[in-house]
């Protein structure tokens, strides 16, 4: 269709900046900025001319823009690269929001004695391995990057993270990742062992699936730990709190807003169609997880003192939701799933950009040195609170229309869960308006007037690069049937191998 | 009628052992001709020459199999040239090679890191003369017949050829264990503690070797095998000489619980020996236990299976968690040694399956682990080596060069993707679960995981901590050392990246010559 190795540049174009700014001189602090974001921008023009390529039909073949190009052959190991719509969103989310947290942390490392060059080659690299899991169809091919990824993440927490705990932080981190990750090596192998030595995606999901059973069984938890914990799904979340905690502000909401969604697409682009039976016989404990999840994440979110740390916990708290729109198995809840997927990337991502915002003037992420903020930031704070009411997901912003069709999804499969799941909603509220509160509001904290960033409201960078999120959550609160476009096909391939009989879209919002 | 007993010699198929066995003995002529000042280069050189030699000709031999001694036309097993055979004869010449350039280093420490007699009395008056001196060069000729040895090893058909091998590379590494010319009183303790536990496993393996011949009547490998089968001698005879040649060639391999000497003798060795012995000896060990198992005793496979896997399991275990504990790089390196030394045992107890495997295992840990002893030997306080691990704190600072390898040393040795201890992990694991090793792979996983938290916290150190005011200097341009790392930091990524070339070879080397 396409005559362009697109999706190769994709990936090979955030790559090659890494290795161009990783040799840039120290002192050339500036020219390597600009180097990264102009990779960054050449990354997000590329998406953009696969999303106009892109067949939305319904008819279209799965996995679009296919190339396949042979590396390790006795093993089936080629750099075969295809998309999805799922995959769509999720490589728009990350080319869009890459540079965004370029930009927010431009000048993050001026008082800091740290290397600029590095710190951009290091997010470069970083988003070619995301992009990458995205776009592999091939397994081993997407274990390699799933793997790889944690080193540029490992350093960027590690090295330019803040706090006392960033070496700990970022340790953690990678531990349990690695763990999850050999796990799922050894699902890999098996896999491979046990059919006959194929790790196409394509070839894998077109051919007879596993007998159900305990092999079957054993492989999807395989797949599934490492993905949960990626995700993270509770109780599989400890790591995040700590790394989002001690990750810059703009290096945490590429973890939280792009990083932790590889966990959830590889479940729905691996487990459910690899392991269907195994996917059904789990199903139920899944989303008792879910629940769990954002339930508890939300009640330890509001006794946090730390903004970073309770920005973390949300996000597992709402990776609950994703669990459960997944595992309801109707159109309607997987749709909504993927949908708060890339809403929620944007709408993290941007709570963490204005936390980091904030952390920066104050030289504090605890709550308590804040105070009355507001009133020598008034945009700021507008900007802060929109964040969070986008996150609580208050109609009209983005993530209302995803937590809406997970809920209403799972309600048609069962009500008490999705019940329950609705509390989430109102504790939600309670976490953001209270952090907010203790921020922005009430009496003035006078420590904050002898800080003289305090005032300082947003520059003309900072607007710069909160606009395009801002207009991005409110534009899809209301008009979110593109992506509804782009998602359903995938979800519809995706549920036919677990789900019964198929489950209408709400009206309103189904494909007209 | 006299053609029918001759002799016949198959030199083209002895020439690898040949070249470096002459040229360990021209290495001692040289000792005793040529000037001191100009013996170094001339010992390095031919050092150099004969191991790439040795590695032309494997190459030659490439399409061969069979044995290379015939009495009247029927084979006598000694020694053997077939695919594994070769190929593990190729890569003990490659990583011999980068290791006595590493030998041949004399910026890092000036004349050399050794002295010329081990057994005079530590700090003694004589002791101080000959540390004053320049380092020795004896140990050229020394790695030479030990290399031999390495070769012989791997390529022995039968049990007795097989001990003479061991005991020819084995001598010479408990000498060069004690020349080191620092912290002498360490190193002689590491070649005594060597010699005396290596004497005891040789005992072991002549005992082992007597049962094996009361059990078969015969000491060849391929007979042992046929006897397994068809022998009307008690089995017991089998049991005890299994389980002591095993001995003998476990403590060779380092595995756990034969294990004990690997720390002290990879801490007190000079450290370029020590690249030797993680690197080639490693080699030489695993092919001599790949040989046994595979041609001797795959017959008897259920007899020990079941506690070579206990052994395997403990040494994956064991290696692990003391490695997590360690605060000296060398003993850190040591237990990895023994951990690694696990998962190839992994490949041992597969059999046929997993042959090409553990042979592409073992090359690229020798090159990974020979490069990171090397990375190791350059990481300096003043006139000693930086061991302790809390000297290498913030080196990325001052060193980003050095630390950057050594990160992908470590990165490759927890097994990440892109690195060669990826390709080999993957591919050792996938031979093993296809020989239905389900439990054994599984064990092997979870140790890779502890074992990366030691590797992991050496980055840590490296990068993301701050340097001491007095922090050990990195002794650049070191040539020699410099090209052993990258050589061993190319191979490491190469076969990461592009293994494919490599697991072809090992793929069509595979199979023993089982007669």
């Amino acid at each position: 269709m396409n005559e362009l190795p697109l999706l190769s540049a994709l990936v090979a174009v955030p790559l090659i900046g890494a290795v161009v700014v990783a040799s840039m001189k120290r002192e050339h602090a500036a020219a390597a900025r600009w180097t990264a974001l102009g990779f960054a921008g050449a990354v997000a023009v590329i998406t953009a001319v696969v999303a106009l390529g892109f067949d939305y039909a319904d008819d279209a073949p799965w996995l679009q823009f296919t190339e396949s190009y042979t590396w390790i052959g006795a093993w089936d190991l080629n750099l075969s690269w295809g998309i999805d719509g799922i995959a769509l969103l999720l490589v728009a989310l990350t080319a869009g929001l890459t540079p965004i947290a370029m930009l927010a942390a431009w000048r993050d490392l001026d008082a800091v004695q740290r290397s600029v060059p590095t710190f951009f080659a290091l997010v470069l690299a970083l988003q070619a391995a995301m992009l990458a899991t995205f776009l592999a169809s091939n397994v081993l091919l997407f274990y390699f990057f799933f793997e790889a990824m944690l080193v540029p993440m490992y350093f960027l927490i590690g090295s330019y993270g803040t706090g006392p705990k960033k070496q700990y932080a970022a340790v953690k981190f990678f531990l349990y990742s690695l763990l999850g990750g050999l796990l799922m090596l050894v699902a890999v192998i098996a896999l491979w062992v046990n059919n006959g030595g194929v790790f196409d995606w394509a070839t894998l999901v077109e051919s007879e699936p596993l007998a159900a059973g305990t092999l079957q069984n054993w492989l999807f938890l395989g797949f599934f730990v490492a993905f949960a914990i990626k995700a993270p799904f509770f109780p599989f979340h400890t790591w995040l709190p700590d790394a989002g905690g001690a990750a810059p502000a703009a290096v945490a909401a590429l973890l939280v807003g792009v990083m932790d969604k590889i966990g959830t697409f590889a479940i729905l682009r691996y487990c459910l169609p690899l392991f269907p039976d195994a996917t059904k016989t789990f199903a139920p404990w899944v989303i008792g997880m879910s629940v769990i999840g954002v339930i508890y994440a939300a009640f330890v979110a509001i006794g946090q003192t730390d903004l970073k740390r309770l920005v973390a916990y949300t996000s597992i708290a709402h990776f609950g939701f994703i669990g459960l729109g997944i595992f309801a198995f109707t159109q309607a809840s997987a749709t909504g799933a993927v949908l708060y997927m890339f809403n929620h990337g944007l709408a993290t991502g941007l709570l963490f950009i204005v936390v980091g915002f904030l952390t920066l003037r104050r030289g504090s992420a605890q709550i308590k040195d804040y105070g009355g903020a507001a009133k020598t930031l008034p945009l700021l704070a507008g900007i802060f609170l929109f964040a969070g009411l986008a996150s609580l997901s208050l109609p009209g912003t983005a993530p209302f229309i995803s937590e809406f069709l997970v809920l209403f999804g799972a309600f048609t499969e069962n009500e008490p869960v999705a019940v329950v799941a609705a509390l989430g909603i109102i504790l939600a509220a309670a976490y953001v308006l209270w952090m907010y509160q203790r921020t922005m509001q009430g009496d003035r904290n006078p420590e904050l007037d002898e800080v003289p960033a305090m005032k300082r409201d947003l520059t003309l960078r900072e607007k710069a690069l909160v606009a395009p999120l801002v207009v991005a959550i409110l534009g899809f609160g209301f008009y979110p049937q593109p992506l509804i476009d782009a998602i359903e096909p995938a979800v519809d391939h995706t549920l036919g191998f677990v789900a019964d009989e198929p489950a209408d879209l709400p009206m309103g919002v189904s494909n007209e | 009628m006299s053609e029918s007993t001759a002799l016949t010699i198959d030199w083209a198929g002895l020439a690898p052992l040949v070249i470096v066995f002459v040229a360990a003995f021209v290495g001692l002529l040289v000792e005793a001709t040529v000037p001191k000042a100009r013996r170094l280069p001339v010992q390095v050189a031919l050092a150099v020459g004969a191991l790439a030699g040795a590695f032309v000709a494997v190459v030659l031999n490439a399409d061969k199999s069979g044995p290379v001694f015939s009495l009247g036309g029927t084979g006598i097993g000694s020694v053997i040239v077939d695919g594994p055979g070769l190929f593990l004869q190729g890569t003990i010449a490659i990583l011999s090679i980068v290791a006595v350039l590493l030998l041949a280093e004399r910026r890092t420490v000036r004349g050399g890191d050794f002295v010329a007699e081990a057994a005079v009395v530590a700090d003694s008056a004589a002791d101080v003369e000959q540390r004053r001196e320049d380092g020795a060069t004896e140990i050229f000729p020394l790695t030479l017949f030990a290399v031999t040895g390495m070769m012989m090893f791997v390529t022995s058909g039968d049990l007795l050829t097989m001990f003479v091998a061991l005991e020819m590379l084995s001598l010479p590494l408990y000498l060069l264990c004690g020349l080191a010319k620092r912290r002498r009183l360490i190193s002689q303790e590491a070649a005594l503690k060597y010699f005396l536990l290596g004497a005891f496993a040789s005992a072991f393996y002549v005992y082992g070797m007597a049962m094996l011949y009361g059990f078969a009547g015969t000491v060849d490998l391929a007979g042992i095998n046929a006897a397994g089968v068809s022998s009307g001698q008690p089995r017991m005879f089998l049991y005890i000489g299994v389980a002591m040649i095993a001995v003998a060639l476990l403590f060779k391999a380092a595995a756990v619980p034969f294990h004990m000497w690997t720390p002290d003798v990879y801490t007190g060795a000079p450290t370029p020996v020590t690249a030797l012995m993680a690197g080639c000896v490693k080699v030489a060990a695993f092919g001599g236990l790949l040989r046994v198992f595979n041609v001797g005793l795959s017959s008897s496979a259920w007899d020990w299976h079941l506690i070579l896997t206990v052994i395997a399991v403990a040494t994956m275990i064991g290696g692990a968690i003391f490695a997590v504990t360690q605060r000296n790089i060398k003993r850190l390196l040591a237990y990895s040694s023994i951990a690694n030394a696990g998962y190839l045992l992994i490949g041992v107890i597969a059999l046929g399956d997993a042959v090409g495997q553990t042979m592409f295992y073992l090359a690229a840990y020798g090159f990974t682990v020979i490069a990171a002893f090397a990375v190791v030997s350059l990481v300096r306080d003043g006139d000693e080596e930086a061991t302790h691990l809390a000297r290498w704190a913030g080196l990325g600072k001052k060193s980003p060069g050095t630390a950057v390898v050594f990160t992908i040393l470590m990165l490759a040795l927890a097994g990440l993707p892109f690195t060669s201890g990826f390709t080999a992990k993957f591919s050792l694991f996938a031979a093993a679960l296809q020989a239905d090793e389900l439990g054994l792979v599984i064990v092997g996983v979870v140790s890779s995981a502890i074992l990366a938290f030691p590797y992991l916290r050496v980055v840590v150190l490296l990068w993301l901590n701050e340097p001491a005011p007095d922090a050990p200097t990195v002794n650049l341009p070191s040539p020699m050392a410099g090209t052993v790392v990258a050589a061993g930091v190319a191979a490491t990524l190469l076969l990461g990246v592009a293994p494919g070339f490599l697991l072809d070879i090992v793929d069509q080397a595979s199979t023993f010559l089982n007669t």
